[in-house]
């Protein structure tokens, strides 16, 4: 194909320059955790980053395509990161990776081709294989770095961290709705410590809508759906039910909303069908935490609509210049 | 003036490059050495051509009449001697040669007789005559003939006159609106009053304050005429998204504007439709942008068949250009060969270096980010035509309506993955029409086929039938003639009869007419 036709001029833009962009938006959610995890994340953050840029490299290799670093694999290696827990031992890590970049991205044809976020198909498995360890999200300031490096490294032996776990945000404060158990101080401290988190997902997902790199439909459509799905049976039954906050004061939710929703490859691309996939992921993460065995539907709902998404794109097809009526 | 009171979906924001030749008023560029003045569009038959070589010509004398109702005539562009009719490099991507007239001036400019045409009196098939032997085309970029567009002096209520100039580096329209504002409006209610369009409206980008003051000066007091500023965004002056700017009207792919009451006309279209009519003067110049990396970018009014090289040197092009463009950089063409000459619909040309225009950089997979189907201006999904395309999935293209893609390029523009998009249009489109090509000559040899098969057929039944009518004849006058029958003579008698009928059907298929020769009719 000849590439010596009109248009001459280009824009400014670039896959890498998009990639940087996100991956620049995502930083300051990784400062917080720095500050959550006292500087232990950094090592899961650094082992999975290089683990996905040498599977890329050896992929494109094996696949005779150029090495270009558009900046694709180093942003599922934070994506990652950011899902699996802090203390996640460093096979756990390494085998995400692997499954992230050659089975979910290259097996499929790489970059574009990939039905499903490479990300959370990884997290799924992970979840799925070792739902021990993916539960033991630690609160922040819980424990040293050292501690939590030492069990990174599987230097100490503690395989699941008894009533370290179930102290998490969340499970806290599931249980306490559950269990109809509020102490009103702990519901305080748990609402106020992801809060710094949460804030930095939004910080850096509105600055991607302002940036034009994501569209503003699927978050806010997402977070709207959450809330009015959550709001209804929360009201009838309060006890039964979590609250709206509960599921809208999730990290894993502003990092759905903001940034893995908003893949492209793996999402709608026409306006509507943004707006149904959005809405139907809410219901799905929904439904999961509301009835399902696992803590958090964020990963199976999203795999689920990835699936779903050339269908809803094949259905709402944008009618052309001028054949409107 | 006032905002358009509509807008267009997408589009995008180039860096324009205009102030370098914004301020650079309109010059004549000096007489060439000779000229090339084409007498044959792409890819069409040549015109009747209406002079010889060796003739003498005059400045604005016909060269070629056109060949029929889609073309327009030819001049010569001065006076001198008409050396050859041949061959010759046009301005095209692919270098492809066309007739041309190689016309040697002899400095004299002389004119040949010519008046102004009586629009009052005249018939409005005479007015579209005279357009048409006057050569006029659109000098947008389309150079399609502007009597054709103006339809039966019936459909049309309203006319968009386009003067928004959105394709970056090009001021010719610009300059031609600040110098020469009357004529332009002049023309355009000359083109309004045979298209009858009760309504004028000028569409000009609102980067060029100056151009909209300018007409709107010239437009006082003409009731008829409103002056829009239009946002500048590109493709604003693609003539679909223009009309909708100023109208609302969308007008899909297939369709033309008297089909929806309106049309639109580029502000140099109409400057030569002043000239046409109110000095009987032909096309024979236009305003060129000569521009890029140049030591002097100007704007020059330069006759049709000047070869490009012989204007780039005007401008004095800087050593590290690698390319010369025709039109804009969003929609134009790279030029092959520089002695080519300047079309009609030829209105800038940019001197292209690798500092300006970067080489594409390698393209990289669709990430489905969707920036082009958020630029496109005719709502189509870019991504999904490139995908179609790429696999050769004609079938699904056309109901992606890879046909209302104007190729404006602006999805290109914006692609993050550089993937040349619009190139995969074009092959697209060509693909499809070639297919449809093929498929209708195959309809019609199989038809043809069918239907020699079936007249052979009939053909022999006729004679069939003839001959047992004559041997059934025969047989009866034997019959009256001879002796009284008997049963055995009248059977020996059929059987005569019945072998003279084979011998002369034998006799008769051997006769058969050869198949026909006609050609398949063309599409
Ligand atoms: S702009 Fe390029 S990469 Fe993005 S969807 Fe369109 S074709 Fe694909
Ligand atoms: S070139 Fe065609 S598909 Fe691309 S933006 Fe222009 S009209 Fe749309």
């Amino acid at each position: 194909m000849s590439t010596t036709h009109s248009p001459y001029a280009h824009g400014p833009a670039s896959v890498r320059a998009t990639m940087f962009r996100v991956l620049a938006a995502l930083v300051p959610a990784l400062a917080v955790l720095v500050w959550y995890s006292q500087g232990a994340i950094l090592l899961p953050l650094v082992l999975s980053s290089a683990a996905c840029l040498a599977l890329e490299a050896v992929c494109l290799k094996l696949r005779a395509r150029p090495w270009r670093n558009d900046g694709s694999a180093l942003l599922t290696a934070w994506l990652l990161t950011l899902c699996l827990p802090v203390v996640t031992p460093w096979w756990l890590v390494l085998t995400t990776a692997l499954i992230a970049i050659v089975f979910a991205k290259h097996l499929y044809g790489g970059l574009g081709q990939n039905p499903f976020n490479p990300a959370m198909a990884a997290f799924c498995v992970a979840i799925v294989a070792a739902p021990g360890i993916m539960a033991q999200h630690l609160p922040p300031h819980a424990m040293s770095t050292l501690e939590q490096i030492r069990i990174i490294l599987g230097l100490d032996a503690r395989e699941v961290l008894d009533g370290i776990a179930s102290a998490t945000p969340l499970n806290a404060l599931s249980n306490a709705l559950h269990h109809d158990d509020t102490h009103a101080a702990d519901f305080a401290d748990t609402l106020a410590t992801p809060l710094a988190l949460i804030c930095a997902y939004a910080l850096g997902g509105l600055w991607l809508v302002r940036a034009r790199i994501i569209d503003w439909r699927t978050p806010l459509v997402f977070l709207a759906t959450l809330f009015l799905l959550a709001t209804l049976p929360w009201w009838i039954a309060p006890a039964r039910y979590p609250s709206p906050l509960f599921h809208l004061l999730h990290p894993s939710t502003m990092l759905a909303a903001f940034f893995i929703l908003t893949d492209p490859v793996t999402g709608c691309t026409t306006a509507r069908g943004k707006c149904l996939l959005a809405a139907c992921a809410a219901l799905i993460v929904w439904l999961i935490r509301s009835h399902g065995a696992y803590p958090d539907g964020i990963a199976f709902s999203v795999l689920l609509m990835n699936f779903c998404a050339p269908f809803i794109d094949l259905h709402t097809q944008p009618k052309a210049f001028g054949h409107e009526r | 003036m006032q905002p358009a009171p509509y807008s267009f979906p997408g589009g995008i924001h180039p860096e324009t490059h205009k102030a370098l030749t914004r301020e650079a008023a309109i010059a004549p560029a000096p007489l060439p050495a000779q000229l090339f003045v084409p007498l044959q569009e792409k890819g069409r038959a040549p015109g009747r051509i209406v002079v010889r070589a060796g003739e003498r010509v005059l400045k604005g004398q016909k060269l070629a009449e056109p060949a029929d109702a889609l073309g327009a005539a030819m001049h010569a562009p001065t006076s001198g001697e008409v050396r050859a009719i041949a061959p010759h490099p046009l301005a095209q991507a692919d270098g492809g040669e066309g007739l041309c007239a190689h016309i040697v001036p002899d400095g004299k400019e002389e004119w040949t007789p010519h008046a102004p045409f009586d629009l009052q009196s005249a018939t409005h098939e005479a007015a579209l005559r005279h357009l048409r032997d006057s050569g006029i085309v659109g000098l947008g970029g389309a150079a399609f003939p502007s009597h054709i567009k103006l339809g039966d002096g019936h459909q049309i209520h309203t006319l968009v006159l386009n003067g928004a100039e959105c394709e970056p580096w090009i001021t010719c329209d610009e300059r031609l609106m600040r110098e020469q504002a009357t004529a332009i409006l002049r023309g355009a209610q000359i083109l309004a009053q045979l298209a009858g369009a009760a309504e004028i409206r000028v569409g000009i980008e609102d980067n060029k304050p100056e151009a909209l003051a300018a007409m709107e000066v010239a437009s006082a007091g003409q009731a008829n005429v409103q002056v829009f500023s239009v946002p500048t965004r590109y493709p604003a002056g693609g003539e679909k998204q223009l009309i909708e700017s100023l109208t609302g009207i969308r007008i899909p792919a297939g369709r033309y504007g008297p089909q929806y009451g309106v049309q639109c006309f580029n502000v140099g279209t109409a400057h030569a439709v002043a000239r046409a009519i109110d000095h009987g003067e032909p096309l024979i110049s236009r305003v060129v942008t000569l521009t890029g990396a140049v030591r002097r970018p100007a704007n020059v009014e330069a006759l049709i068949g000047t070869p490009i090289a012989d204007l780039l040197a005007l401008a004095e092009p800087e050593n590290n250009v690698t390319r010369t463009l025709l039109g804009g950089p969003m929609m134009g063409v790279a030029l092959p060969n520089l002695a080519a000459p300047l079309p009609k619909h030829g209105n800038c040309l940019i001197a292209a270096s690798d500092a300006l225009f970067p080489p594409r950089p390698a393209p990289s997979p669709c990430i489905r980010c969707t920036a082009c189907a958020q630029a496109c201006p005719q709502r189509l999904q870019p991504f999904e035509l490139y995908w179609f395309a790429h696999a050769r999935a004609f079938d699904k293209l056309a109901r992606y309506r890879l046909f209302d893609c104007i190729e404006c390029g602006a999805c290109a523009w914006v692609c993050p993955a550089n993937l040349p998009l619009v190139d995969y249009y074009r092959f697209a489109k060509d693909a499809i029409r070639t297919q449809e090509r093929e498929r209708r000559a195959a309809d019609s040899a199989r038809e043809r086929f069918e239907w020699r098969s079936f007249r052979l057929a009939r053909e022999k039944e006729e004679k069939a039938a003839r001959l047992k009518a004559r041997a059934a004849e025969t047989l009866s006058q034997m019959n009256n003639e001879g002796a009284p029958p008997d049963a055995g003579s009248a059977d020996k008698q059929a059987l005569i009869a019945a072998a003279v009928a084979r011998a002369a059907a034998q006799k008769a298929a051997a006769e058969t007419p050869p198949p026909p020769t006609e050609e398949p009719p063309q599409p």
